[in-house]
């Protein structure tokens, strides 16, 4: 390669590298800040300041999910599966709110420790299947349970 | 056929204004770039055409002149 | 090697080649494109959660695709126009700018549709969304800097430093999913890892994602091709094919 070209070559990669660097190190710096919400194991550790509007985020446990017969009002349990926030909203649920499903609710904190959410998001992840399939998954995937079941209920006759 | 009639097929329950929206938007603004880009394309080749058959004619015309102040100076002189 | 490389910039045998490729990759990506939207709006199946929504998928994947596609490629080419000062890598940033804003557009635009029926919200400010909506302002950005400079020349160094200064922005694009907490969801439709949908949604998707690159590569190409005639009108290869009809 020609000597000039080489130099240019070389100011142009320092300058990609300079700025990978300090964009990298910035966002690095920021990493709060670019989340969008707040795990419920940072919120059980005190990560997230009371009384200031946040977001936390996690999955909606099953068979936490309580809804008030009179009202717009349900409760239900934000979980990462090391930790869960309870969480209380009056409003209407995004329609792939469900047990066992990601959510991303926005609000505050109150002096309980519960969350007092304005807004709730759905959040879904990437697998993407047929409903039939996702029947057959649950289905095969209890027929595993029974199994199993039925398996350590032989185990117990057995002895 | 994921649908069982075509009206089913435009509601998609419920979903039909979303879906039909984000696919109308992107066949518009698709199809606007590729005959946007081809009617450029002429445009430019039609003015380099048109520059071209003027500078010909510019050309001649010069060696026209020249020729004309030369006879004039011929006929000045009779 | 070398040689195949200084072939490529010669402007006067792109064009030949460009002109040879087009009805090709034209016909190619209507068809697979067609193929791809039809077969995920009409037949695919819904999915178990999103039900019909899901739909957008095959326009949303493929515009976002292309929208970081095309600006990797110009920056692979602003390296070339600083580095070895070749005419046609300016061509190539200059003629597709556009085309990446409107990929990003829609993008950014069937994101938003979708967003409303499954998360429950347009817009939400997380780090996907925000570093896509930066990667449009780029693509403004570099237009608006090409036209705001009259010199040649200096248009292009000063384009191919923007394009460069922002191609920081497409890793942070690409693993913002994975980096820090978002709404919107990891990466569906992979080329390196097993697809997590099954095959009759995947292929669909697939066939579109290529379709639209040759429709890419088409628009490139004609792009290309009216670039090359603004700047080399007074070539002698320029004027002879303008008279013979422009093909």
């Amino acid at each position: 390669m020609h000597p000039i070209r080489k130099k240019r070559l070389t100011i142009v990669l320092f300058l990609v590298a300079g700025l990978a660097i300090a964009v990298g190190l910035t966002t690095y710096a920021l990493r709060q800040n670019i989340n969008l919400f707040y795990d419920p194991s940072q919120i059980a550790a005190g990560d997230a300041p009371m009384d200031v509007r946040i977001r936390a985020g996690g999955m909606v446990e099953e068979g936490s999910v309580v809804r008030d017969p009179d009202s717009l009002k349900v409760e239900f349990r934000v979980t990462d599966f090391s930790a869960s926030v309870p969480m209380e909203y009056v409003g209407i649920l995004p329609d792939l709110f469900a047990e066992g499903q990601g959510v991303v609710a926005m609000g505050r904190m109150d002096a309980n420790g519960r969350f007092i959410a304005d807004q709730v998001l759905a959040k879904h992840d990437e697998q993407y299947m047929p409903p039939e399939v996702a029947e057959a998954l649950e289905r095969a995937s209890k027929g595993q349970h029974k199994a199993a079941d039925a398996e350590k209920a032989a185990e117990s006759a057995a002895y | 056929m994921a649908f069982d009639s075509f009206s089913a097929f435009i509601v998609m329950e419920g979903h039909g204004p979303y879906v039909w929206a984000c696919y109308a938007v992107f066949a518009l603004l698709v199809a606007g770039l590729m005959i946007w880009s081809v009617k450029r394309h002429q445009s430019v080749i039609d003015a380099c055409q048109r520059r071209y058959v003027h500078d010909a004619k510019n050309s001649r015309r010069p060696a026209h002149k020249a020729s004309a102040t030369f006879t004039r100076v011929e006929i000045s002189q009779d | 090697m070398w040689q195949w490389f200084h072939k490529l910039g010669s402007p006067k045998w792109f064009f030949g080649i460009a002109t040879r490729f087009m009805p090709w990759l034209l016909a190619g990506g209507i068809l697979l494109l067609a193929a791809g939207l039809i077969w995920g709006l009409a037949f695919a199946p819904e999915d178990h959660r999103q039900g019909n929504s899901y739909r957008i998928i095959f326009i949303h994947v493929p515009s976002a695709f292309l929208a970081q596609s095309i600006y990797i490629s110009m920056a692979v080419a602003a390296v070339v126009t600083l580095v070895w000062r070749m005419k046609l890598a300016d061509v190539f940033v200059k003629a597709i700018a556009p085309v990446g804003l409107i990929f990003t557009f829609l993008s950014l635009f069937t994101g938003a549709v979708w967003g409303k029926p499954t998360w429950g919200t347009w817009w939400v400010w997380d780090a996907r969304l925000t570093s896509m909506l930066i990667l449009l302002f780029l693509y403004g950005g570099v237009i608006a800097l090409d036209r705001a400079i009259n010199d040649e020349k200096s248009a292009a160094r000063a384009v191919a430093v923007l394009v460069l200064v922002g191609v920081v922005n497409i890793p942070i694009i690409k693993y913002s999913v994975d980096w820090w907490n978002t709404l919107h969801q990891p990466a569906t439709f992979k080329l390196t890892e097993k697809p997590t949908m099954p095959m009759e949604m995947w292929l669909p998707l697939l066939l579109s994602v290529l379709g639209l690159y040759l429709l890419f590569g088409w628009l490139t190409c004609i792009r290309m091709k009216t670039e090359i005639l603004i700047r080399e009108q007074r070539t002698r290869w320029v004027r002879e094919l303008v008279m013979a009809g422009g093909k």
